[in-house]
């Protein structure tokens, strides 16, 4: 066992660490943008605006995230209106097809954690907050989004743990993300426990500091007694 | 779409593969589960701070990570390990015996396969899933049941096969559910390691038909076939263990 491969090879392990974090802070950001809209029309009586959204999430959630960045990566080159297309300099590049991937997915996910935290909200506290006359926007703001907060924040912080876990495909398809990082230093070293044991640290750094943030943030809107 | 009919029997034999590889771990993960969660609840402070730490670091590490950890770093540590006994072997037979010839004791070259190093993996890290949800399971037995089993006279051992585990089951029935669907997921990750499953097989397929979307989304809807299936027959199974509980 040699480790003084990983110190001289650092940097790599740097940028991986850093494509890592941002590839799945963007990932979480936006799928959180669509996944809020989704929960909400998940529940809509309109049939047009239900099943579209039904079948978005069950294919997402159905299917491994591996196959989905795939079918992205790979399976964009098949239409040739896509390659002919403005949006094919965006296919092309391996961390926009990740990108996408990571978000359609965590939104899918993200989209179920909403609609069962809206599904479950106490209607009492809703009339109770009408009959104070309170407006729309300050329902929201201080009845409905505090409340689903606390509801939500234990599943959404295992998505988001999933989420850094899932990421570690995106070395497969040539990013230098962790795992990449981890992929290049062993072809050049034939290290792979080496290579691939820092790699392992580096996640552990990554997951447990996510966990220690969400636990900071569930105390903050725990309900005082 | 013709193309898809043409890579049937390979395609099909790939999801077997799959399933395969699902179900070998399943079996590995329950009982890296059962034993996780006993150690867990147990009062040797050994047993549970070892559960503690597997369960912990199965949490930290990406499955991928663990894989590649397993099958390409597991296979330098086994050869050097047999290597190094080899070598204290021949060493140890030659002070004795000027004459003792080299003579390799353990296979100079041990092959981890795909197969076993991604049922391994996939059973390792859901063993620790599984035993989360199991020690819940045992915590939410009454305790009322097992104090009457002691009072019975009943064996640790027979209390936990005929009381325990029986209704812990009904508890830990969704949590083997939903890690089961995550677990059927996480076995396309073994196409990475070069097992032939449905995933390298459409990989292959679409680089010679040059149609990796008709393939790869193939491979998405057997997914979720199986998901599909597997929710429904959870269902049945749930249902058919509630109804006990009046």
């Amino acid at each position: 066992m040699d480790f003084s491969i990983i110190v001289n090879e650092y940097q790599f392990y740097l940028a991986g660490l850093w494509t890592t974090t941002w590839l799945v802070t963007f990932a979480l950001i936006l799928g959180l943008g669509i996944a809020i809209p989704m929960g909400i029309l998940r529940g809509s009586d309109n049939k047009f605006i239900q099943f579209p959204i039904w079948a978005f999430m069950y294919f997402f959630r159905g299917s491994p995230l591996l196959v989905q960045l795939f079918i992205i990566y790979y399976g964009a080159a098949q239409f040739e209106w896509l390659r002919e297309s403005w949006m094919w300099t965006y296919f092309q590049e391996a961390w926009f097809c990740a990108l996408l991937a990571f978000t359609l997915n965590t939104g899918a996910y993200t989209a179920e954690i909403v609609r069962g935290v809206i599904s479950t909200m106490p209607k009492g506290e809703l009339e109770a907050a009408k009959a104070y006359g309170m407006s729309k926007w300050k329902i929201l703001r201080r009845i409905t989004l505090p409340n689903s907060l606390r509801r939500g924040l234990p599943a959404y912080s295992n998505e988001v743990i999933f989420m850094i876990h899932g990421s570690a495909i995106a070395g497969v398809v040539t990013i230098v993300d962790i795992t990449g990082a981890a992929r290049v230093v062993n072809a050049r070293y034939y290290a792979p426990f080496e290579a691939y044991f820092a790699a392992a640290i580096l996640y552990m750094c990554l997951t447990f500091s996510a966990i220690f943030v969400f636990k900071q943030w569930e105390k903050r809107y725990r309900i005082e007694q | 779409m013709q193309e898809l009919l043409n890579y049937q029997t390979v395609l099909l034999e790939g999801a077997w593969l799959t399933l395969q590889v699902a179900l070998l771990s399943l079996v590995l993960a329950v009982t890296l589960g059962l034993l996780g969660a006993l150690a867990k609840i147990s009062n040797s402070r050994v047993l549970r701070s070892i559960a503690t730490l597997y369960t912990t670091i199965i949490r930290g590490i990406p499955d991928l990570i663990l894989m590649l950890l397993i099958f390409f770093g597991g296979q330098i540590l086994i050869n050097n390990l047999s290597y190094s006994i080899n070598e204290t072997l021949n060493e140890y037979f030659t002070r004795s015996d000027v004459n003792h010839e080299w003579y390799s004791y353990l296979p100079d070259y041990i092959d981890v396969s795909p197969y076993f190093a991604g049922i391994m993996t996939i059973g390792f890290i859901f063993g620790a899933y599984m035993a989360e949800t199991f020690r819940g399971a045992i915590l939410s037995v009454e305790k009322g049941q097992i104090e009457a089993a002691i009072a019975y006279g009943m064996s640790k051992k027979k209390i936990f096969f005929r009381v325990t585990f029986p209704q812990m089951m009904r508890h830990a029935l969704p949590g083997i559910g939903n890690n089961w669907l995550v677990l059927l997921k996480t076995t396309a990750l073994v196409s990475i390691i070069g097992l032939q499953d449905m995933v390298k097989i459409a990989g292959d397929a679409s680089g010679s038909t040059q149609q990796p979307f008709t393939f790869y989304f193939a491979v998405a809807l057997v997914f979720l076939f199986f998901t599909a299936i597997s929710s429904a027959f959870l269902k049945r199974l749930e249902m058919k263990y509630s109804i006990q509980t009046r």
